[in-house]
């Protein structure tokens, strides 16, 4: 446990920090120093407890034991009000923002002057003009927040918390929403911010985002603080290694995919949703079988809605799905139920919305969306011996942990969940399968063997829609990549031609120019 | 990752008891403000409620009401809709049973007759619960406004039927006839004769084990089919229902008609029973202690037997008590009632902590000595 000591104030000091719930040590005797003006990361698979440190920083939760020092004084934390009086500030994963409020309500509420607003306002847009200036944080102060790219949300909730007299800045996972350039002016903004001497905590699991953006590092395991580094002095491997516990390999292999005949396609398919926002623009795609074709795109650009509609959940307002013989339209809806029946397996985005019920014991949830199926049942009753014999089989091949079929749905690690679902999904045999986001929130084991395992389909000869935010995951698996923005399909590039630069561009609905002479042939007519 | 901390028994047997002596110790108090010994209350209630055939009876027959009611919410609410129309389900299931009393009473025997009464109670009551559930499914429209509106809409059918349709001719009284003893369900006291044993006379009669049945066929139905599964996904989780392909809008109409059937079951027990006769609020607020009697039974079949007989035992007992008390009324049971219905339902997560932190304790003191010992 060493730590870099330097000859500058420690603008926060952990001391022995130690949380349980119950029978989990989330935070086991925490110790750590963060220097002023310095960008500090942490970083730790999903439950190593990175959120309940930080809640303990910002108040939410009280620590069992242990101290917290602010600039050298030991402070009490027992709400997140006390945290902000001491110059902590919270940037949290989802935005806390009232959609339809303008920047300058939203930067306010909670933090109003009186009863009335107006000198509140007023104060408020001269303050925030300064700091604007002082961060290069710019921001239409009087746009509506739902008006505003997540970019530009994201800086709300910086100068939320600056407007409160942050001097310690804690970021919860800030990039997985943004694409690698706004990520980039992203660590600009957080260099500006340590130069007029605001200490940044960065909460990640992005490696190569510490690599970029720290100074220091500290990697929590288990509940455990296990390592602290100079970010000059680590790399990737190292980080890695210390997450995890063990080696482990980053790169994906795979062999050249050997598509061979088409199984699913879209031919111009749109959707509007209730709101009438048009979610989907004429989205022509094919899926071969054999082949993995990756949608990359910031989250919320159309991914959802045509994971939707080709599983059945959602019905297009115009356009076709073909899938083998049948042709799914507007006029001939197909229903989640049916599009299983097709051979369209389907691995949703959000398992703990979506994939599973919670409250379902595991051997319940292994059944859902194949409730109905003979396998189960009998001609009134179900099946129960039969039912726990399949989730008990599934658990040992997709080597779930605990193997446990009678376990609520919820007590699983999300890598647990996720192998249980994807279990689910491929056991039935189907000949397309939709993955979305597959390792969101999975530990980096889980993910090794969940990325091998989507390969070995993909050479049984299935054909793989892959939806995923991590850029990363999209280059390592797909062998065709397509890049949505605002519902429409900006381009595709081959794996070989991919890059982070390139898709990163065309998240952004800019087509790079090395990729504008080959395209431009194939799918001219979708050029912008 | 909360609820993992205490066994399992705890939560369904060990809360709700705590729950249950709360409200009694709170009654306490009011009892003390009105110069009663509490402890000659609950004496005189529990001996009222359980001491003697009759009591038992009642209590019994009480209980059958709310099994029946209970196990509408119950169902309704495993697929996450709330319906507060057991009242006018009920209701109206009864003048299915009435009419097919009166229009047979005089032709058929019993056992011919009992069949088509269940199922004029079920397809009252299903009807009844149909139009809320249709209104829910395909317009929208919030099941726990419109469910609650049909209960006013069958009162006043109901009185109309009565007044104007129903009743005897030059008769002021809005009753029907009573029933010929053909279409009457036995009682409990008649039912043990059969066997050779006796039990005092009291309105307890065979649809108390009709809702026995009916608990049974409720939990099989939930737990151990299909549909079953489909009903709890969507009040568990309508987004991963809809993912796992089941059809929200035609099972909300099919659980609704459940709930509404098993509702309707009531009036065979207070119609073709208790009554032996069509009249004006024989439902008398069952249909609504069923939402408290499925809250304080867990929503389960089981739980909701329990939770019955125990508002069994308050209503026969609290109507003990307010006669040999003559400082208690009506009003002041229905206020131990409610402090029932206060902890166990809308508190009762109250005291789920302080019971978690009760037993991590617990353990924590016993797990030292099992180390010392195994040391030892």
């Amino acid at each position: 446990m060493s730590q870099p000591h330097n000859q500058q104030n420690i603008a926060l000091e952990l001391c022995g920090i130690d949380k349980k719930f119950g029978a989990v040590h989330a935070n086991c005797n925490i110790n750590l120093k963060v220097p002023a003006s310095t960008i500090h990361g942490i970083i730790g698979e999903n439950g190593a407890g990175k959120s309940t440190l930080m809640n303990i920083i910002y108040g939410f939760y009280i620590a069992d034991s242990g101290d917290i020092k602010i600039s050298g004084k030991v402070r009490k934390l027992t709400s997140s009000k006390e945290a902000i009086r001491y110059g902590i500030g919270m940037v949290h994963q989802h935005f806390m923002l009232v959609d339809n409020f303008s920047v300058l309500e939203n930067v306010i509420l909670g933090a109003e002057d009186g009863a009335l607003l107006k000198p509140s306002l007023k104060k408020a847009r001269t303050e925030l003009e300064r700091l604007a200036k002082e961060y290069r944080l710019d921001v239409p102060l009087d746009a509506l927040v739902e008006d505003l790219p997540v970019g530009l949300q994201q800086r709300v909730e910086i100068l939320k918390a600056l407007y409160r007299g942050a001097k310690i800045l804690i970021l919860d996972e800030p990039t997985g929403v943004l694409t690698p350039q706004e990520t980039d002016h992203l660590f600009k903004i957080f260099d500006a911010l340590r130069d007029k001497g605001v200490t940044i905590l960065l909460i990640t699991h992005k490696l190569r985002e510490i690599l970029a953006a720290t100074n220091n590092v500290s990697v929590m395991r288990q509940g455990e603080m296990v390592a602290h580094r100079k970010t000059a002095e680590t790399n990737k491997e190292e980080l890695a290694e210390l997450m995890v516990g063990r080696k482990v390999r980053l790169k994906v292999e795979k062999s050249v995919a050997t598509p061979e005949n088409e199984l699913l396609s879209t031919s111009k398919v749109t959707y509007t949703d209730e709101m009438g926002v048009d979610r989907l623009k004429d989205v022509s795609i094919s899926i071969k079988s054999g082949e993995i074709v990756g949608i990359a795109g910031v989250s919320g650009n159309g991914q959802s809605e045509l994971m939707s509609v080709l599983a059945g959940l959602i019905k297009p307002n115009s356009g076709q799905v073909n899938i083998g013989q049948t042709c799914i339209d507007s006029m001939h809806p197909s229903s989640a139920a049916q599009m299983r029946e097709l051979g369209v397996g389907h691995i949703p985005e959000d398992r703990l919305v979506m994939g599973l019920i919670k409250s379902f014991s595991a051997e319940e949830s292994a059944i859902l969306g194949y409730q109905n199926s003979p396998t189960y049942n009998g001609k009134l009753l179900n099946k129960p011996k039969m039912i726990n014999q399949e989730c008990a089989r599934l658990m040992e091949e997709w080597d779930v942990r605990p193997r446990d079929p009678k376990l609520r749905s919820s007590l699983f690690s999300g890598g647990n969940q996720q192998k249980l679902i994807i279990g689910r999904e491929v056991d039935k045999n189907p000949d397309v399968l939709l993955i979305g986001q597959p390792t969101r929130g999975v530990d980096i084991g889980a993910i090794e063997l969940i990325h091998k395992r989507i390969i070995e389909l993909r050479d049984q000869g299935k054909g793989i829609l892959l939806v995923s935010v991590e850029l990363d995951e999209i280059m390592a698996l797909s062998d065709r990549i397509i890049v949505m923005f605002d519902g429409h399909i900006v381009g595709e590039v081959s794996a070989e031609q991919a890059n982070e630069k390139i898709l990163g561009m065309m998240m952004a609905n800019i087509m790079p120019d090395e990729l504008l002479t080959t395209t431009q042939q194939t799918t001219s007519g979708e050029q912008i | 990752m909360n609820d993992s901390k205490i066994p399992a028994w705890v939560n369904i047997i060990v809360l709700p008891l705590i729950n249950i002596l709360f409200a009694f110790a709170f009654s306490a108090i009011i009892f003390i403000a009105v110069d009663v010994n509490p402890i000659e209350a609950a004496k005189t209630m529990i001996s009222g409620a359980l001491g003697y055939q009759e009591g038992i009876g009642y209590t019994f027959y009480y209980a059958t009401n709310f099994i029946f009611t209970g196990l509408a919410v119950a169902v309704a609410f495993s697929a996450g809709l709330f319906n507060i129309g057991g009242e006018g389900q009920a209701y109206i299931g009864g003048l299915g049973v009435g009419l097919a009393c009166l229009g047979l009473d005089h032709t058929l025997p019993f056992w011919a007759i009992l069949p088509i009464t269940m199922f004029a109670s079920m397809a009252f009551g299903a009807l009844w619960a149909f139009i809320p559930a249709y209104l829910q499914a395909y317009r929208g429209s919030h099941i726990v406004i419109t469910t609650i509106m049909f209960n006013f809409i069958a009162s006043s059918l109901m009185v109309y039927l009565m007044v104007n349709v129903l009743n005897q001719k030059g008769q002021m009284a809005p009753v029907s006839r009573v029933f010929e003893s053909a279409a009457v369900l036995p009682g409990f006291h008649e039912i043990v004769g059969w066997f050779g044993l006796s039990f005092s006379e009291s309105p307890m009669n065979l649809s108390f084990l009709i809702a026995l049945l009916c608990c049974v066929l409720v939990w099989l139905l939930l737990w151990r089919t299909r549909w079953g599964y489909a009903i709890r996904a969507m009040g568990a989780s309508p987004s991963a229902a809809e993912y796992g392909g089941i059809n929200r809008k035609r099972l909300i109409i099919i659980v609704m008609l459940i709930s509404g059937a098993l509702s309707g079951l009531l009036s065979l027990n207070e119609v073709q029973g208790y009554g032996q006769q069509l009249k004006l609020g024989f439902v008398a607020g069952y249909g609504f202690t069923g939402i408290a009697v499925c809250l304080i039974g867990r929503n389960h079949p089981f739980g909701i037997i329990l939770a019955s007989v125990l508002f069994g035992i308050l209503y026969q007992g609290g109507a003990e008590l307010s006669f040999d008390f003559p400082n208690i009324d009506r009003e002041m049971i229905q206020v131990v009632q409610a402090l029932v219905v206060l902890f166990s339902g809308a508190l009762s997560l109250m005291l789920v902590k302080p019971t978690e932190r009760l037993f991590v304790y617990l353990d924590a003191k016993k797990k030292p000595k099992n180390q010392l010992a195994a040391e030892a």
